[in-house]
């Protein structure tokens, strides 16, 4: 039963030009967030005489494609991309499947270290990774894997996992334990009730680690930049850092573009799944 | 996928398919003799092996975590006790110098200036992101449909972009001579002595575009996740408190922020945890043409000394001891309440 005073009041004038006023706001603040990003892509469409003007050009009217056709043009963009891939693909089959389990573990068994273990992957995401890089390379020359896709993924995996678990654990705790009991009690064993009732309804959870793996890995720079020290063996961040470095102060277009193409895929990718993921965390993060 | 039967419930069991009893610490010295000849049936055994089941599932992510981790962090404790250098580089065994490193560390006044402008820089960043992120996530939940939208949009616009594209972005936003930023001021905004400022000399100045840079990467992930728990709150409870006279600052105070605290809480302590390690940012920047010693981080500062891996280990044992510290109070607080 509504208020009725309530929606006499929030029919009042002031409160209708409130109301207008409030949204106005809300799409200032939208403006100046996706500025940046708008002026990423205006840029890149923008030769270089119409960049380095006293009065910037705000909309890309007759622009161009060449700093694209640049971009597309350098080899090493599309190694940069291989690289990537690889190392992306690698560290999220390894983190997912890792996390998986693990998080069946503790949300569907009680056993002794379980508390331990839920403590553990808490404590973890605090060690700042920006500390250890060092000794992390060390290990990697020792084993002679500095400059390999193999090595870079071990480090990944291990910075994405507490995370990952944390997460899936909010996932498996929100499908009902009384959903795979009842599939027990019609004659399922433990194992077909949980493939056949439980693991469809992690889909979303699944996809949603999965992204959050993969924008991890995908857009990360610390590590890569520590251990992927020959230039043949760049990702793509290093790449681009690479590409601002050498084209700063002269080729602000070319250098937009190459950022331009490595955004675009990750925010629409994003875009996508983001609901999932937030539901995730919180998920993780409230309920245990 | 076959649909349950949530019409029976009731407790799981019969012949068919046992559960495995509840395996709590009484059963823990049946784990230690298992499979005893005397008890043949299945239901002895299935606890030892559901236990032990429960641990290979475990052990992927925990090898992983402990050889990706566990392993370096040990490393690094160990070498940041002794004299390991170039020489050592090169095989010569480590020399072991108890406190040395920290000592030498700690008596330079250069680290504590580090570590100040860290804790600064965390608490500036964090606490103009917590507000800012929170207003917009209440001011999501006030507005219009529309305007929600477009707000999310954008927000989501910015969470999404790489960190490196976002980097290479406000370089050229806050660019010397071209960048609109300057632009912005000089021309319709009048302020024509910031015509052709250079942004990264001044470390103040650094920091401030080093700062907008951080707050507006960091907002969206706190209004998505508050306005979630602002989702939460039950519309009966805000109509009750409004009935008892509460006005719109008083419910926002005493009924929304109770009840999204445990949100507030992670989402505080997360970006603690995240603008004292930040890195990326602050190194991109330096690149840039900045001097470096006026504006290391700890995170930059323990990149310069890779070279010393002692003198790197050590600093970055006192990083992590800086981090505990700043977060103990929120970790304990989070383990006391949660059910974990």
């Amino acid at each position: 039963v509504s208020n009725p005073t309530r929606t006499a009041a929030a029919n009042a004038p002031q409160a209708v030009v409130g109301r207008w006023l409030l949204g106005a706001l809300a799409v200032a603040i939208c403006l100046v967030w996706v500025f940046p990003i708008y002026w990423m892509i205006n840029s890149a469409f923008l030769p270089t005489n119409r960049l380095r003007t006293p009065t910037p050009t705000f909309f890309p009217v007759d622009g161009t494609l060449s700093n694209f056709r640049r971009v597309f043009g350098d080899p090493t963009f599309f190694a940069s991309f291989r690289v990537s891939l690889a190392t992306t693909g690698l560290t999220l089959v390894a983190a997912i499947l890792f996390a998986f389990v693990a998080a069946l573990a503790v949300s569907r068994f009680r056993f002794r270290g379980r508390k331990s273990f839920v403590v553990a992957i808490l404590v973890v995401q605090m060690i700042p990774a920006e500390g250890l890089f060092i000794s992390q390379y060390q290990m990697l020359d020792g084993w002679r894997l500095v400059n390999t896709v193999v090595g870079l993924s071990i480090v990944y995996v291990a910075a994405i996992l507490p995370f990952t678990i944390w997460m899936l654990r909010g996932f498996v705790s929100g499908v009902p334990i009384e959903l795979e009991e009842a599939a027990m009690v019609d004659g399922l064993s433990r194992t077909g009730a949980f493939f056949r009732v439980t693991f469809p309804l992690l889909a979303p959870g699944l996809v949603a680690s999965g992204v959050y793996g993969f924008l991890q890995a995908w857009n990360e720079y610390t590590l890569a930049l520590v251990v992927m020290t020959d230039p043949a063996q760049r990702t793509l961040p290093l790449w681009l850092q690479g590409l601002v470095e050498a084209n700063r102060a002269t080729d602000w277009g070319v250098v937009m573009a190459g950022a331009t193409l490595i955004a675009i895929p990750v925010i629409l990718f994003f875009l996508f799944v983001q609901n999932k993921m937030t539901a995730g965390l919180v998920a993780g993060a409230v309920k245990g | 996928m076959p649909r349950p039967s949530t019409g029976r419930p009731g407790p799981p069991g019969g012949a068919a398919a046992p559960a495995p009893p509840p395996d709590d610490a009484p059963h823990a010295d049946s784990e230690l003799t298992p499979a005893a000849p005397s008890t043949p049936s299945a239901v002895r055994r299935r606890p030892w092996r559901s236990r032990a089941g429960v641990y290979l599932l475990l052990l992927p992510a925990a090898a992983a975590i402990a050889v990706g981790l566990g392993y370096p962090l040990v490393r690094q404790f160990v070498i940041s006790f002794q004299e390991y250098g170039l020489a050592q580089q090169f095989g010569r065994p480590a020399e072991w110098v108890g406190l040395r490193n920290y000592t030498e560390l700690l008596s330079d006044p250069y680290t504590w200036q580090v570590i100040a402008r860290s804790v600064a820089f965390c608490l500036v960043n964090a606490v103009l992101t917590m507000a800012l992120g929170m207003a917009i996530a209440v001011l999501m939940a006030k507005v219009g449909r529309a305007a929600r939208m477009t707000l999310q949009v954008g927000m989501l616009l910015a969470w999404g972009t790489p960190v490196l594209a976002t980097m290479t972005v406000w370089q050229w936003l806050f660019d010397t001579q071209y960048g609109v930023i300057n632009w912005l001021l000089a021309e319709p905004m009048g302020m024509s002595e910031m015509r052709y400022h250079s942004w990264l000399v001044e470390p103040m100045s650094f920091y401030f575009v080093a700062t907008v840079i951080v707050v507006w990467m960091s907002v969206p992930f706190v209004v998505f996740t508050v306005y979630a728990g602002l989702l939460q709150v039950p519309a009966e409870t805000m109509e009750a408190a409004q009935l008892d006279g509460a006005n719109a600052w008083k419910r926002f105070w005493l009924v929304t922020v109770p009840m999204v605290k445990p949100v507030l809480f992670v989402v505080a302590l997360l970006q603690i945890i995240w603008d004292l390690r930040v890195f990326t940012q602050i190194y991109v920047l330096q690149r840039a043409g900045a001097p470096t010693r006026d504006t290391h981080l700890l995170g930059t500062y323990i990149y310069s000394l890779a070279k010393e891996f002692s003198m790197a280990g050590a600093m970055a044992t006192i990083m992590l001891a800086l981090t505990l510290a700043l977060t103990a109070f929120y970790v304990r607080r989070m383990l006391r309440e949660e059910e974990l």
